[in-house]
């Protein structure tokens, strides 16, 4: 391939850059298709503490569930009174066999968190962050934000090369790495209920595990959301480009 | 309980089996060798090592007691002809067998577990499957059940046998947990036959499934049984 002589010289990603993206996207992967797999047994959302079969759901997500039963006999109300909780039998058609998928899901959190934590030490002492993640407040003026907003709308002058970002992917950068994923992190351990005994206040923050469920499953929406995002704008600022940058860095 | 070493070889050996085997004929569903239960023993040992022994799941008031769906078995009878005939005398004949690693194996009638202690707690119930009910659960304490019966330096594991044909085991740092409890009771009245009468356990630091249900025989142990590997339902869930 002949040298480039063009305005943007050859730029690489650094090692560990590299392979922290591509190991974090493996596992980001793996983290939504088994995480489907599970909320697939039971796709109703709520807020609070609790939620279940036999009380109202906050949202009831039009997917099918991945394993049948034969419906609810045996209501019973546990006190005296109309408003009382019930309790009823679900008959079942099909053992549910969804254990791998929580414990693939587990295993993948694990490499995300391990990965994750490496990426961000590296980007903090290595100034990474510092030099091409983190926006300058003094770049954050409405002329800036409102100019770099209509060059993505208008898909024309966006500046981005690798290493060498414009604002807003900063800005969403950013956000990814330092707001949506440590929420995915606090929520997902928010229904830990052997993380929740030794440290109640999650519930609190979240104000409780049904919703702290209910924010992992919008935030992993809106991480596949960036993704879809992040994989146009690579093809339309340079593909090739982008791609050999953070692979073979030449 | 499984060491490191334990689970870093079977974790390297499985790692091994599934590269040499990619066509390994296990039934459904995937466990990927160990590899997934390799993951579980992580998570079990970082839960040991990091969280505080003894801390506690958090409790409710009563105006937080929800509507409970009872799921997996909700009557046994049909399995058991023991249990369709206990269940139809108020389990007055019922006796709990207490045996193994102790050194005064016995059998105790809901009257004796009611005699030796009773403890309340609310709390919630979270199910693997995703969904979450708060209850009131009274019973005895599953340590002061265990001193009772003498257990003995070599128990390690605490193995529950069901009327519904079911077996599952925790460690000693779960069954001398305060919250830990044999129950005979629920949001006031006696447990019903759908959420495990006589007695189930309660162990408020793990997912539902291993707050067992039905339980007529306690054996302490000195060994490790795994009873939900083949089903590929993880043995430690405080996930």
């Amino acid at each position: 391939m002949p040298e480039s002589q063009s305005e943007t010289p050859s730029v690489g990603h650094r090692l560990w850059v590299r392979l922290s993206h591509w190991l974090i996207t493996l596992t980001f992967f793996g983290l939504a298709f088994t995480g489907i797999e599970i909320l697939m047994v039971h796709p109703r959302l709520y807020w609070g503490e609790v939620g279940n079969d036999l009380t109202p759901a906050l949202i009831e997500l039009p997917i099918s569930r991945n394993y049948k039963h034969g419906g609810w006999e045996n209501k019973v109300a546990f006190f005296d009174g109309k408003s009382s909780p019930i309790s009823a039998s679900r008959t079942y058609d099909i053992f549910n066999y969804n254990g791998w998928g929580r414990s693939l899901h587990f295993l993948l959190a694990w490499l995300l968190v391990i990965t994750g934590s490496l990426y961000l030490v590296m980007g903090l002492f290595t100034g990474h962050f510092y030099k091409h993640i983190w926006p300058r407040l003094r770049e954050l003026t409405p002329r800036a934000i409102y100019k770099d907003i209509v060059a993505h709308l208008r898909l024309k002058n966006i500046e981005s090369t690798p290493g060498n970002y414009n604002l807003s992917q900063r800005i969403t950068y950013a956000l990814v790495i330092f707001w949506l994923f440590p929420v995915m992190l606090i929520t997902g351990l928010t229904m830990s209920p052997a993380v929740t005994a030794a440290l109640p206040f999650l519930l609190d923050w979240s104000g409780g595990l049904q919703s702290a469920r209910t924010m992992h499953f919008l935030v992993s929406v809106a991480l596949e959301l960036f993704l879809i995002l992040h994989f146009v704008m690579v093809i339309v600022t340079g593909f090739k480009k982008h791609i050999v940058a953070m692979t073979v860095a030449k | 309980m499984i060491s490191r070493r334990q689970a870093l070889v079977t974790g390297l050996s499985s790692l091994g089996a599934a590269l040499m085997l990619p066509g390994c004929t296990k039934p459904l569903p995937p466990t990927y060798g160990n590899i997934l239960r390799m993951a579980d023993n992580l998570t079990y040992m970082a839960h040991r090592a990091l969280l505080p022994g003894q801390s506690l799941a958090r409790e409710y008031s009563y105006s937080d007691v929800s509507s409970f769906p009872a799921t997996g078995t909700t009557d046994p009878s049909k399995l058991s002809e023991d249990y369709a005939r206990l269940s139809g005398t108020s389990f007055d004949d019922f006796r709990l067998s207490v045996e193994g690693q102790v050194s005064k194996p016995g059998l105790y009638s809901l009257a004796d577990l009611m005699n030796l202690g009773r403890t309340t707690q609310i709390t919630k119930h979270t199910c693997e499957e995703g969904w979450t009910a708060i209850a009131e659960w009274t019973g005895v304490q599953l340590g002061t059940l265990l001193q009772h019966a003498g257990i003995l330096p070599s128990a390690r594991f605490i193995l529950f046998h069901t009327y519904d044909e079911w077996l599952d085991s925790i460690d000693m740092m779960d069954a001398f947990h305060p919250q830990t409890l044999i129950a005979y009771g629920m949001n006031g009245k006696t447990l019903p036959i759908q959420h495990g009468a006589p007695i189930r356990l309660r162990l408020e630091r793990q997912i539902g499934y291993k707050s067992i249900k039905y339980i007529k025989k306690i054996e302490v142990s000195d060994k490790f049984v795994d009873y939900g590997e083949d089903i590929g339902w993880a043995w430690y869930t405080g996930i």
